[in-house]
């Protein structure tokens, strides 16, 4: 993992507890949503649930858990795995908080898998 | 290949292959094990494939397949559907790469064949991928024609033909507003239809007057261009494109008669050529497509080519079908079969145009004196029907409207059939038999068909749940719920799986207890109770106090209790945000492809010219695909983007237009008639009275919506009767209905009482929203809710309680201090802006 494979998206602060937001990449690329816990951990997932593509960054985060709002399909935020008896998964971003600043790790030729 | 029609007039005499089936060539010509190499990944090349293996003689052959493409196999005629998001792309992938492992096929992905040695019999790839073959399949497909003009290498311009170019269209539809379709067949309509949806601005050029002339009659094309205008389709028809202007984007499409459009986004969509230049390196027989026999053969006898890259005695093929029909000829003459032979037949086309119907198959129109035309033309219903009869048989149709017959006349035209004594019938279609209509008694389970649909939300039939049941040994209906996903989302079939739950498993799942969810034992009631006995202010109070499982609950109850603390402590409790469906969260309604939907209040269902003219300003700045009139008398504006919301409502504000709360567990609309200040039946002031209760009831927080609707006389156009509460006004005052509801569980409001002035109308409503609040379970709207504890106990609280009516008013309206604010004018104002803007883009550091 390289150095400047990781990029610092901002401070812990910018996203909700309890919540998350989009980041978009200006590559045409899947957007990732980058949740926080009410614990302050934090995840980042492809924001696309496997059942529709409904946008994760939109559902209700509980414990390490978010809840699709389209149809309600439980995601593992720490593997994006789907909640059984539902099956799939949503890519899962590896992603690290370095002095209260988050870094999601997006090699190039990752981006260029996702887009 | 494409789902548009590309029969072009041959240029040349048609040179006729079918002589080379006198080839007599056997499996035993074949080594044992022989090499099949399949030039193309696409739906002609593994159609073959799959038709190939279900043949005994596939099994000999050891299939290498090379894709120009980086995907597995999918369906490209579904990339409108993906465009247009009425589909995803995991949805369109025929074969997974399993399949390719479980039948042995070796796949070589993004890595273009570009030569063929016929002498060695070995084809090579970019990468210097050498495979020897024994039997070759030619299956590359088409390309698509460019216009001569300049601008074309312009960052901007696309095809619409693979998923890298839906890739750049989807990208576009993103941060940019204007597109620009050039060709209006099939597939520059159903391109131009995909960016609407996506809300661009979308022009359409098209070079001939009318549009899908191959396939419409005049006639049929004006009124596809119509109902396209009216959803927003710009069309500039007799248009030829001179040139796309841009500097290092593109920036606009210029016309020859001088006309400029705007373009962030050019599609080029004007037709397909057969891919043919590798067969031509290789010497092979070619005309405009590569030429083959009607046994599918080349003019080298070892190689195949099936698809939209072959020409087959004169024609070439841009619709499926027939390329159906040409991978299983195919697929059987490598086989070893050597009677199989390719026959082109009559063809139909339909669009994909969501609630646009057009069919069309054969002849467009009579060719001479001796046809025959039969038209039905309806045009305040949108339906045109042509029928072309030649000498007692149909020959062609072109459906406008309504197609449901298409396939029958396609029937009809294909078995030649005599239609002669059908024929002043024909154009009015297939005569179904009549539904039977359902009646009301108990349903036999047992007896119906598996396939019938319980559940419309997630499309679960009555067999699916029936065999979850039974094989996962299921006995609860959030079990079922979990399995199946049936009465997973709005939950009206709920009732439905409980008794299909009972008939397969003997469970009755109404008698067990209905708890606030898994996190805990309590019931809705003990949580309510709880909350207010023990004084309890905080979600993690509550669930302290009945020992939740989880610590922070989840996404069922957590906005159960947010709303009970709410309703209990107004003034006191802070709502959480983090507590709450999307749609709540951000005061707008998601929609399936991830944008909003925007409805502004109309007090009463009352609006002014100024009014009407910010919504239309709006829905023009911010280019809303949509616009329409909703059921509750009020303007729902369909396709906002989420960065916009906050604009939007700025913008609607400046005209004092505030949230509808459309999205809400809350007071929705208040439907009213003009009553008697203009209508000559009215009794009393329908509307004024509405428009009374809506400014005392609007922003509260309800257990579900809430809806109202006010009738000026018994006639009652404002369908009173299904509302929350409904009333209807009578010359001597007003009758007060509740728990009505419409929907799928029809409801019809019980009488609460005749009062004779409007301050009693608003006491009451005032308290019926409070006891309904106070008392209802989360999520139930208050048709169940009177369901449950019956007419007579809301009429012993309301009616025979005259203080405790009072008290319940009052505490209603202290609480609607809290609420009375527009959510719309706090987030135009920059409250909450972070959550309607994504974090910055990550950019340069990845260029």
């Amino acid at each position: 993992m390289n150095a400047h494979d990781w990029k610092n998206i901002g401070p812990l602060e910018s996203i909700p507890r309890s919540g998350s937001r989009r980041l978009c990449l200006r590559q045409a690329g899947r957007p990732i949503a980058v949740f926080r816990t009410r614990d302050d951990e934090v995840f980042a997932l492809i924001d696309e649930c496997p059942h529709k593509r409904g946008p994760l960054s939109e559902g209700i985060v509980s414990g390490k858990t978010v809840t699709c709002p389209l149809h309600n399909w439980g995601i593992a935020l720490d593997s994006g795995e789907a909640v059984a008896p539902d099956e799939g998964r949503a890519g899962s971003i590896p992603l690290r908080v370095v002095d209260g600043n988050i870094h999601v790790y997006l090699p190039e030729p990752a981006v260029e898998a996702i887009a | 290949m494409a789902n548009t029609n590309l029969i072009l007039p041959s240029p040349t005499p048609s040179p006729n292959r079918s002589d080379s089936m006198y080839i007599n060539d056997d499996l035993a010509r074949l080594p044992p094990v022989a090499q099949l190499v399949v030039i193309g990944n696409g739906m002609a090349a593994m159609r073959t494939v799959e038709e190939l293996l279900k043949h005994e003689g596939g099994k000999r052959y050891r299939i290498t397949v090379f894709g120009a493409e980086p995907h597995v196999n999918y369906n490209r005629i579904m990339l409108s559907s993906v465009l247009a998001g009425d589909k995803q792309l995991d949805e369109i992938v025929i074969n997974p790469r399993e399949w390719y492992e479980e039948n042995g096929i070796r796949l070589i992905t993004g890595d273009e064949v570009t030569a063929i040695d016929r002498d060695a019999r070995t084809v090579t790839s970019a990468n210097g991928i050498c495979v020897p073959y024994d039997r070759l399949l030619i299956a590359t497909g088409s390309k698509p024609l460019a216009p001569r003009i300049p601008g074309l290498e312009l960052p901007g311009v696309c095809a619409f033909r693979d998923i890298a170019d839906v890739d750049k269209m989807l990208a576009a539809a993103r941060t940019h507003r204007h597109a620009v379709v050039i060709g209006g067949g099939l597939l520059g309509l159903e391109a131009a239809w995909g960016l609407r949806q996506r809300g661009m601005s979308v022009a359409l050029v098209h070079l001939m007057p009318t549009l899908m002339e191959r396939q419409l009659d005049a006639a049929a094309g004006q009124l596809l261009q119509r109902d396209l205008d009216r959803r927003g389709i710009a069309f500039f028809t007799e248009g030829q494109t001179k040139e796309i202007t841009g500097v290092d984007h593109a920036e606009s499409v210029l016309l020859e008669d001088g006309r400029e459009i705007p373009a962030d986004l050019v599609v080029l969509a004007i037709g397909i050529r057969p891919r043919i230049e590798l067969a031509v390196a290789a010497g092979l027989e070619i005309n405009r497509g590569i030429v083959v026999g009607d046994d599918m053969r080349t003019s080298d006898p070892l190689i195949f080519a099936v698809g939209e890259c072959v020409e087959h005695r004169g024609q070439v093929f841009g619709l499926v079908a027939p390329i159906w029909d040409q991978a299983k000829v195919c697929g059987a003459r490598l086989a070893g079969d050597q009677a199989a032979i390719f026959a082109s037949k009559a063809l139909s086309t339909s669009l994909k145009i969501t609630g646009v119907e057009v069919f069309s198959a054969g002849a467009l129109m009579a060719a001479d004196e001796s046809d025959e035309e039969i038209m039905l033309r309806d045009e305040s219903s949108g339906v045109y029907k042509k029928i072309v009869l030649r000498d007692g048989r149909l020959v062609g149709v072109v459906l406008y409207g309504h197609v449901v017959d298409g396939q029958w006349y396609l029937k009809l035209m294909r078995d030649k059939e005599d239609v002669s004594a059908l024929r002043e019938r024909l154009v009015f279609g297939k005569v179904f038999a009549e539904a039977e209509s359902g009646g009301a008694k108990a349903v036999d389970y047992e007896a119906m068909p598996d396939d019938t649909q319980i559940c419309g939300c997630n499309g679960v039939c009555k067999g699916d749940i029936v065999k979850a049941i039974r094989t996962l040994k299921l006995t609860t209906l959030s079990e079922v719920r979990a399995h199946t996903k049936a009465s997973a989302s709005c939950g009206q079939c709920t009732g439905q799986v409980e008794e299909i739950l009972a008939y397969a498993a003997g469970v009755d799942a109404k008698a067990t207890k209905k708890t606030v969810c898994d996190c805990t034992e309590a019931d809705h009631d003990e949580v309510r109770a709880a909350i207010r006995t023990q004084q309890l202010k905080s979600m993690d109070a509550v669930r302290a106090a009945l020992a939740w499982k989880k610590p922070e609950g989840c996404h069922k109850c957590r906005p159960a209790l947010n709303y009970y603390l709410l309703c209990e402590w107004p003034g006191e409790y802070h709502d959480d945000a983090s507590s709450r469906f999307v749609n709540e969260r951000l005061h707008a309604n998601i929609q399936k492809d991830g944008t909003y939907s925007v409805v502004p209040r109309m007090w009463g269902g009352l609006t002014t010219p100024a009014e009407l003219h910010a919504i239309a300003d709006v829905a023009e700045k911010f280019n809303i695909p949509t616009v329409k009139v909703t059921g509750g008398q009020r303007i729902d504006l369909l396709g906002v983007k989420k960065e916009d919301l906050p604009a939007v409502w700025s913008d609607l504000g400046q005209a004092g237009l505030v949230s509808g709360h459309a999205y809400a567990k809350g007071l929705r609309t208040v439907k009213t008639c003009v009553g008697k200040e203009w209508c000559r039946f009215g009794t009393q002031d329908s509307t004024g009275l509405g428009v009374k209760l809506e400014k005392m009831c609007w922003g509260s927080w309800t257990p579900h919506k809430v809806k109202f609707a006010v009738s000026g006389c018994p006639r009652n156009c404002a369908e009173a009767s299904i509302k929350d509460l409904g009333v209807i006004c009578i010359d001597a005052g007003y009758d007060l209905l509740v728990g009505g509801n419409g929907g799928v569980d029809v409801r019809v409001t019980d009488l609460l009482v005749r009062v004779s002035t409007e301050d009693e109308v608003l006491q009451y409503a005032g308290a019926f929203m409070q006891l309904y609040r106070e008392e209802a379970h989360y999520m139930e709207r208050s048709a169940p809710w009177i369901a449950r504890v019956g007419i007579d106990y809301v009429k012993r609280r309301l009616v025979e309680d005259a203080e405790g009516r009072e008290q319940l008013c009052q505490r209603f309206l202290y609480s609607q201090t809290f609420a009375r604010i527009d959510p719309w004018h706090e987030r135009a104002s920059g409250a909450a802006a972070a959550a309607f803007q994504p974090l910055p883009e990550l950019a340069g550091a990845l260029a």
